[in-house]
């Protein structure tokens, strides 16, 4: 009984019903498991491993430097850039993503993102592909945009009280 | 022998009774520390359900409650979770200890008035965080991630609560080996014990991973250190995930408690049963790392083998339980005649007592639904399409929710008879109450899983972005899930409403049972000896379990479909 010490039977050889399942529930663990490092070599969606520490200060001065470069106009006052592939970078901060990037369909690029201030979450909708950013870290996203199109970048980690108004913008052109 | 090992002391004489239902030695001091312990536990799942109907009446988009002031909102919200995942959860849990220690092993509870210090200490931290989050002064959520900044009350609370949850539970181990030295049990621990003793020790790594966590928290917070924000994350999840660990073993408990109280069920082979806490003990705290799957600066190794709580060994562990209890109950019922078919033991179970109709919905929503979801939303690269989405509060709304939250309530039913020894009131209100509960977390759980689908972000007031500067759209679908969602938040807080009131007016206002007198009405026990017990086969169960399991490679295929369809990152 559950409440009372265990009969002199409980050592007992294990049933064979119960012998069956523990046998299949271990073998269906196992394949899960081994399901990670197998999709990691033979699948093209991982989670990025590259990272780098960078002080908010300094990270927020590249992004600066990389939106004045590459600016190609704005959109309610956020600034459009058009980088050619490779580096680009995106900066959150309280309550907004820094720039909008446009970026060509099929081309690789690595995406650094970082924050300014507290954590934040990146999150491409209607896709739905979810990152976290921490301060302090550039998380870099070595990405291939399939579709084109216009896609929203939403914050999903709670930020402060302007959580809710923080959106931004990715556009992919053919 | 093993109680040889141990000095026998002359035993301490307490003051108690004999319980009239199971012949069990109550400790009185032990009694109403219990008692005191859930009823404060459910004062504080009263306040945080109350949060918890406005926050759902708030995602409702056709209804927006306190859209127009996410001030408000953002404070609710962390105060629903504080007291629904730390208060509630926290004090029912140190009532079960006490339960489990000096109650299953009819002995006295070693230094009744330290638990009573511990107590103290756990009202005052969570009066002093309730606080400060109603307040305003610490709308960070349950999580609190570093930079983001509360006032250091808030961490102090939290500490506090800590150090008195420490205490009950270093009791709890101490009530243990006092009882073996007195010679208050012979043999092995119950397994009731045994579940809740793998409980206690998860719990002494968690409230460490507490320490490691907030009192750095609290001294950045006062300015007299510096705080990486990842080391935090990395810390928080030490106590935030554990603390769930916890819950699954308490639960786990409960479920074999109540299978034996309400139908008479005996664990099937302890030895697996108490292999698969083992395995509990030794591998679920590493998983608190799959809240970190899509972090930066963690490398791959580590989040794979630390997600899937080494090679998913601690899921085996659930696994296993979920044969054993339901083939335990079947065995139970087909010794006492409902023989016919597969599944007569299960259709012929008592569904109007709400102990077993708690304990079978707990099982299946935690199984079917949370343990799934659980397992699969934290599979490393299936992960990048959950993180942070309303899909994770679907998740833990059917584990916290639909299995810990039930289970407690539908033991509640048993300990007010037992140990307050009054009957309940509005016993029909209590007989329906877990099928009006869980039918409205239903909703609330596939609204919310369904609106996460889409995208919609979790810990947001709405999702309308109204003012921001690019304007967002979800599609249709996504706000007939948050309808869902809104809908079952009524449904659910009635139920809830229908325990709390069952509850406190049971407590105070029950017919008083007679010392000594049972509460089963029944005869539970046809006399078989263990030998043939053994020998009984459980079809049913065994077919159910197999129907767990094509679900669960349902949910993880379909997720890596999924998953081969989005944007190729690396």
């Amino acid at each position: 009984m559950p409440i009372h010490s265990p009969e002199k039977v409980w050592w007992k050889p294990i049933g064979r019903q119960e012998r069956i399942w523990f046998w299949v529930s271990f073998v269906f663990v196992i394949v899960m498991f081994i399901s990670m490092p197998i999709w990691h070599l033979l699948a093209d969606q991982n989670t990025p491993h590259l990272s780098y520490r960078v002080t908010p200060e300094r990270f927020t001065a590249i992004v600066s430097e990389f939106t004045k470069r590459y600016q190609v106009g704005s959109e309610n006052g956020i600034p459009i850039v058009h980088p050619p592939a490779g580096e680009i970078y995106l900066l959150a901060r309280q309550y907004q993503w820094m720039p909008i990037l446009e970026l060509e369909k099929g081309k690789t690029y690595h995406l650094h993102v970082s924050s300014a201030d507290v954590n934040h979450g990146f999150s491409i909708q209607p896709v739905n592909m979810n990152f976290q950013v921490v301060p302090g870290y550039d998380y870099v996203l070595e990405i291939t945009p399939p579709d084109a199109g216009e896609f929203t970048i939403l914050c999903n980690e709670f930020c402060g009280i302007g959580h809710h108004k923080m959106s931004g913008k990715l556009i992919v052109k053919e | 022998m093993a109680q040889q090992t141990l000095p026998m002391r002359r035993p301490v004489e307490f003051l108690s009774r004999v319980c009239g239902t199971t012949g069990l030695r109550i400790d009185i001091a032990a009694q109403n520390l219990i008692l005191t312990n859930a009823a404060t536990a459910i004062v504080f799942l009263l306040l945080g359900g109350i949060m918890g109907m406005l926050l759902g009446l708030t995602r409702w988009p056709e209804i927006s409650l306190l859209s127009s002031v996410p001030d408000i909102y953002y404070r609710f919200l962390t105060a629903h979770g504080m007291n629904m995942l730390l208060y509630w959860i926290i004090f029912f849990e140190v009532a079960g200890l006490y339960f489990g220690c000096a109650i299953v092993l009819n002995a006295r509870l070693v230094m009744p008035k330290l638990a009573w210090v511990a107590y103290g200490l756990m009202v005052i931290g969570a009066v002093m965080s309730n606080i400060v989050v109603f307040m305003g002064e610490a709308s960070v959520m349950f999580s609190a991630y570093v930079p983001l900044k509360a006032s250091p009350l808030f961490y102090l609370g939290t500490i506090l609560f800590a150090v008195g949850a420490l205490i009950a539970v270093i009791l709890f181990f101490a009530t243990v080996v006092v009882a073996k030295a007195e010679g208050r049990y012979k043999g092995s621990l119950p397994l009731v014990t045994f579940g809740l003793l793998t409980a206690a020790i998860i719990a002494v790594t968690t409230l460490l991973g507490g320490v490691l966590t907030y009192v750095p928290a609290f001294l950045w917070s006062l300015g007299l250190m510096n705080l990486d924000p990842e080391v935090y994350r990395l810390n928080f999840w030490s106590i935030g995930h554990p603390a769930q660990q916890i819950n699954l073993a308490a639960m786990v408990s409960i479920w074999y408690f109540l299978a034996h109280i309400t139908v008479g069920a005996k664990p099937l082979n302890e030895k697996l049963s108490r292999f698969a806490f083992v395995l509990y003990i030794l591998f679920i705290n590493l998983g608190s790392v799959h809240h970190l799957l899509v972090d930066p600066g963690i490398s791959i190794p580590f989040k794979i083998f630390n997600t899937s709580y080494a090679m998913y060994l601690a899921v085996l562990g659930s696994m296993i339980h979920a044969f054993s209890i339901p083939g335990a109950i079947e065995a139970a019922q087909r010794i006492r005649g409902y023989t016919k078919g597969l599944f007569q033991w299960l259709i012929k179970a008592p569904w109007g007592d709400p102990g077993f109709s708690s304990m079978w919905i707990s099982l299946v929503m935690f199984g079917f639904i949370g343990g799934t979801t659980g397992v699969v939303m934290g599979h490393e690269q299936i992960n990048i399409l959950h993180h942070n989405t309303m899909s994770i509060p679907g998740h833990l709304h059917s584990t916290v929710v639909g299995g810990t939250t039930i289970a407690f309530m539908g033991v509640t039913y048993y300990l007010i008879p037992l140990l307050a020894r009054r009957r309940l009131v509005g016993a029909v209100l209590a007989k329906y109450q877990p099928y009006i509960y869980s039918f409205g977390l239903l909703f609330i759980i596939f609204g919310q899983m369904g609106a996460g689908a889409l995208g919609v972000p979790r810990r947001i007031v709405d999702a309308f972005y109204e003012g921001a500067p690019i304007e967002v759209a979800f599609p249709a679908l996504a706000d007939t899930g948050l309808s869902i969602a809104g809908i079952g938040t009524i449904i659910a807080s009635i139920g809830g409403a229908m325990f709390v009131g069952v509850a406190v007016l049971s407590l105070f206002f029950g017919k008083r049972i007679e010392e000594g007198k049972s509460i089963l009405e029944k005869q539970p026990e046809p006399s078989i000896s263990a030998e043939e017990r053994h020998k009984v086969k459980v079809p049913g169960a065994f077919v159910l379990v197999f129907v767990f399991l094509v679900v669960f490679t349902l949910v993880w295929i379909g997720n890596m479909l999924w998953l081969g369809k989005v944007w190729p990152v690396n």
